[in-house]
């Protein structure tokens, strides 16, 4: 080759191309990960449960949320993302999410864990349905990655009711 | 740097450009660990930089042999031949 200025300019562009290949094949070794999570929430108390004044149901709960996310990480892992959403069906809506806590979670020690806590987000209703409705409450989860693509899955835990009459 | 050296110097940026990545990954897989791939792929850039892109002199071992310039005066200088034109029968 002909300059200096060529050489460097030729192995510089060959490296980058070099340097997204080891990406690609970093992020596709994620799909070889043996993923085994576990999670329970507990609903430990209704706090209150009230019409608002402009006329949406809103509930407050206290949860026990235990979760063992660890087998999640891998080595192209940044941080997972988790959160509980309680989910429902309505006359007006055939499906409800509602999003009542959330958390990052950066380091795979940290992914065993349990916490108790009130709902972080508040739970309102478009509406007033929640007297008596069963939900399911589900942990999602989305392993987002140093390179290449993300993972998003969840956990679906159902038979969960709100009492009768507002208190 | 001559072509033989030309030829070497790109054949030698893509294999070891190509084992360094490999080594990275293999090696970073196993130790499960994404900083361990990109130090080793750095390293391997690094590598790559210093042993091709300046100008070696064992890349130049084939030199070319120009004609020297006191050679070429004492023949007489190519000229430039006119076109002739094809005329139709």
């Amino acid at each position: 080759m002909h300059s200096f200025g060529y050489r460097a300019n030729a192995l510089l562009t060959f490296a980058v191309t070099i340097l997204a290949f080891i990406c690609a094949i970093a992020s596709f070794s994620d799909n070889f990960s043996n993923q085994t999570p576990s999670a329970q929430i507990q609903i430990l108390n209704i706090n209150w449960f009230q019409k608002q004044p402009h006329g949406n149901d809103e509930v407050s709960l206290t949860l026990n949320i235990t979760a063992d996310l660890q087998s999640l990480f891998t080595w192209n892992t940044k941080q997972v993302f988790a959160f509980v959403a309680a989910e429902y069906e309505t006359s007006k809506n055939s499906l409800n999410q509602v999003s009542l806590w959330d958390a990052i979670i950066p380091e795979k020690e940290e992914a065993n864990f349990w916490i108790q806590i009130s709902n972080k987000y508040r739970f309102i209703d478009q509406g007033h349905n929640l007297r008596g409705k069963d939900f399911n409450l589900t942990l999602h989860w989305h392993v987002m990655p140093k390179t290449g693509k993300m993972f998003a899955d969840k956990i679906v835990m159902s038979g969960y009711r709100l009492p009768n009459a507002y208190r | 740097m001559d072509w033989q050296g030309q030829k070497v110097v790109e054949q030698l940026m893509q294999i070891l450009l190509v084992i360094s990545g490999v080594v990275a990954v293999v090696v970073g897989y196993a130790t499960e660990s994404f900083r361990t791939m990109m130090l080793i792929y750095a390293g391997g850039v690094v590598l790559a930089t210093l042993v091709t892109v300046p100008n070696w002199p064992f890349y130049n071992r084939h030199p070319l042999e120009w004609l020297d310039p006191s050679e070429a005066e004492k023949h007489a200088k190519p000229q430039v031949v006119a076109k002739k034109r094809f005329s139709k029968k």
